[in-house]
């Protein structure tokens, strides 16, 4: 077409668009109806939820009976319980040392596969396995490798005569802790290796060529170079990490649910165990909710603590 | 799921027939007695259709036989039956869910408690329970716990059965250590359990989160001892000194036991007794016949006895069955037809099949069902027919009520007797720490 088709053709105004087209060019409405979709399944499977627990927290609903508004008697009563702050300790202290571990061999691991090996894609492959595998799997598996009777630690180490008893690992409290925190960093590391790997290999080649020239030691290129640029993901990848060992369900409810002697609670199952088994629906909701300002509190810490540009950037840049 | 219609019902009458021979499954003639009673007067409302929930299957026959005799109910009376069956862990949500929300299935079975915690929403079922219990030598002591609203005559569910967890031992290992059978008093008890661990074929109870057996245990070791949770008034009453003398007593028997029971859940005892790791302990008849079935185990089952646990302190062994409890609902528009399923059902030529389909694991709540002829196909089951002849109930003595099957599902007995057994607590210092849980319950 040319120019001078055009002009002739136009000899007539255009029609007015239609109300529908004029609907829909109007940008607030716009924003509205593209948003809506969006807000909807957010308020139907996140807002309504949350809210619903959080109202129930402050009520002594049962199952099978509404509840009726109690304020903060639910709360009370959970602070006087000493299985309530057992949870308490338990989730802070398995989400630390959980972390602690995960971090320190999912660091490790990185560093390792971001070096040049054979195999390579396959390797970073065979380590997600533990993560891919689901939860419930593991834990299983897990379940069967504690088992106090049919554990294969045990039977490996009285075959090879290192042992004449059958291991302890979840009959007390303090070595069913340490092993499910055990379980918890072998299904955790792969989530943290393979996230640090993939930070690590956005660290410019230059830096590390430069460095070498200055004549730095590996520990100094780790120190000054791979850590300080590493910094921003290790920040997200925590708070991530944090929030999902915190609110761990299911491999502490398949391997001891809870026990021995309720030692072994998290938040999350000792709010499931009062909640859907025991019927208190309030109780439970309390002791969920009860979670929140620790989420808060991790979250706002690795956010503001790690990833605060100074760090990131280098000591010079503020 | 199933939608059973006139037409299928047809069909389904005739595969019941024939199911015997395919399931390899002969239901032997029993002798039921029955006395006259004349059966209430249930006019079934027009184009009547029902809903109904019940737990999962033990074993395949159960479901078999369940639905033919619902067909078989749709063929004489016209009313379609539709009949879900739940996995156990959640017909209690969905009885509460039906209950609370006045809609959905007409009939539930569910489990012990459930008719009374919801009473006002259920359908008074007295006229059918009079009628059959007249008919079939009245209801055993657990049926009518489970059946009766507290502290009156009038019946709110229709027990269908009791599943108990008696004491299962291996004949050998005991004979060896000087007893014909397991000794009736504590003291006796105590003697076979140590001279078992010195033979190095020790016994093991759930002392871990187990529904099922850690309860069991637990309730038995404190009822033994002429402890309860609550009195018959719902106050707490499990901080006395028959508490404390029983937590005294399983120190001692706890080091009896094979290690790790207090890491044991339902199925663990299970494991361990069919893998010679564990030669005495309480279970279901589940166990008996997962070994029976198994070639490689059926030495073991061949060696197996039931008996039930020691009485110690009281006349009779105290055991408390869980108990099938069916209820019908206010909101079911066919109220009549629902009870007259529920009477149907618990007639002999429906319920004797289903009995005996079930090989023991559900015992009747009637007394004349005791003559069935399940209870003559194996020796080793016949102790379970006793299981609703049972005075002991979950929450002893106290009503049935929301408040006891909470303290059992939160394992409070349970984790009472562990925490001593482990040496975490004193028995008085248990008692007190049971005693301020279950006050919450029981508040």
């Amino acid at each position: 077409m040319t120019d001078a088709s055009i002009t002739s053709n136009w000899a007539q105004r255009r029609a007015d668009p239609s109300w529908i087209v004029r609907l829909f060019d109007w940008k607030p409405f716009l924003v509205t109806i593209c948003l809506l979709p969006a807000v909807g399944l957010l308020m139907t499977f996140l807002t309504y939820p949350l809210g619903l627990g959080i109202f129930l927290a402050f009520t002594d609903t049962t199952i099978g009976r509404k509840g009726i508004w109690v304020g903060l008697e639910n709360f009370q009563y959970l602070f006087t319980d000493p299985i309530f702050w057992n949870a308490v300790f338990f989730s802070v202290f398995y989400t630390g040392i959980a972390t602690v571990g995960k971090f320190g061999l999912g660091l490790w691991l990185a560093l390792l596969l971001n070096n040049h090996l054979p195999f390579k894609s396959l390797l970073r492959a065979i380590i997600l396995l533990p993560w891919i595998v689901p939860t419930v799997l593991s834990a299983i598996a897990f379940w069967w490798i504690y088992d106090p009777q049919f554990s294969i630690i045990s039977y490996l180490l009285i075959e090879s005569g290192l042992r004449t008893t059958n291991v302890d690992f979840i009959n007390t409290a303090w070595p069913a802790r340490w092993s499910l925190i055990a379980a918890n960093i072998w299904r955790g590391i792969p989530f943290v290796a393979i996230s640090l790997l993939a930070g690590l290999q956005t660290i410019s080649p230059s830096l590390y060529e430069a460095a070498m020239l200055d004549g730095a030691t590996p520990w100094q290129r780790f120190r000054y170079i791979t850590f300080p640029m590493l910094l921003p993901i290790l920040a997200i990848v925590m708070t991530f990490s944090i929030i999902f060992t915190f609110t761990d369900f299911q491999l502490v409810y398949a391997i001891t649910r809870g026990g021995p002697v309720n030692s072994t609670h998290l938040l999350a199952t000792l709010a499931f165990q009062r909640g859907i088994p025991g019927g208190q629906l309030g109780e439970g909701a309390a002791i969920a909710v009860s979670m929140i300002p620790f989420l808060v509190f991790a979250t706002l810490f690795s956010y503001f603590a790690l990833a605060r540009r100074k760090w990131q950037q280098g000591e010079s840049n503020d | 799921m199933a939608l059973i219609t006139r037409r299928t019902a047809l069909q389904l009458g005739a595969s019941a027939a024939a199911l015997g021979a395919s399931s390899g499954f002969a239901f032997a003639q029993s002798n039921i007695k029955t006395a006259t009673a004349t059966a209430p007067k249930l006019p079934i409302e027009k184009g009547a259709t029902l809903r109904m929930l019940r737990p999962v299957r033990f074993v395949q026959p159960d479901e078999d036989v369940f639905r033919a005799n619902c067909a078989k109910f749709a063929k004489e009376t016209g009313v379609e039956v539709k009949v879900d069956f739940v996995g156990w862990e959640d017909i209690t949500q969905q009885t509460a869910v039906t209950a609370n929300t006045g809609a959905g299935p007409d009939v539930i079975i569910g489990f012990n408690e459930a008719p009374h915690i919801y009473t006002d929403k259920l359908n008074d079922l007295s006229d059918v329970a009079e009628y059959i219990g007249t008919k079939y030598g009245g209801w055993l002591p657990l049926a009518q716990k489970y059946g009766k609203k507290h502290g009156t005559n009038n019946w709110i569910g229709l027990p269908f059965g009791a599943s108990g967890g008696p004491l299962v031992w291996r004949k050998s290992a005991v004979e060896a250590a000087g007893f014909k059978a397991p000794p009736d008093d504590h003291a006796g008890f105590l003697d076979l359990c140590r001279k078992l661990k010195a033979a190095n074929k020790p016994a093991g109870f759930a002392l871990g989160n187990a529904v099922g057996d850690g309860n069991g245990f637990a309730n038995w070791l404190i009822w033994s001892h002429g402890g309860f949770l609550v009195d018959p008034d719902n106050k707490v009453a499990i901080n006395s000194k028959e508490t404390v003398e029983a937590l005294t007593y399983l120190k001692g028997l706890y080091e009896t036991f094979v290690p790790g029971t207090i890491a044991w859940g339902d199925i663990s005892n299970n494991r361990a007794y069919a893998a010679n790791e564990c030669w005495l302990t309480a279970n279901g008849v589940s166990m008996y016949f997962a070994l029976k079935r198994d070639p490689k185990l059926a030495e073991i089952a061949e060696d197996t006895q039931h008996s039930l646990l020691p009485t110690g302190k009281l006349d009779v062994s105290p055991m408390a069955g869980l108990t099938l409890n069916a209820m019908c609902f206010k909101h079911s528009k066919f109220p009549n037809a629902a009870k007259a399923l529920l009477a149907f059902l618990l007639e002999k030529e429906q319920y004797d099949p289903w009995l005996q389909a079930n090989l023991g694991y559900w015992s009747q709540p009637l007394e004349n069902y005791s003559t069935s002829a399940v209870w003559e196909s194996d020796p080793k089951v016949a102790l379970f027919k006793n299981v609703m002849k049972s005075n002991f109930w979950i929450g002893y003595k106290g009503p049935i009520s929301q408040a006891s099957a909470a303290a059992n599902a939160d394992y409070i007995m349970v984790q009472m007797c562990a925490s001593v057994a482990s040496g975490q607590a004193t028995p008085q210092a248990a008692a007190a720490e049971a005693e301020r849980r279950a006050k919450r319950f029981f508040r």
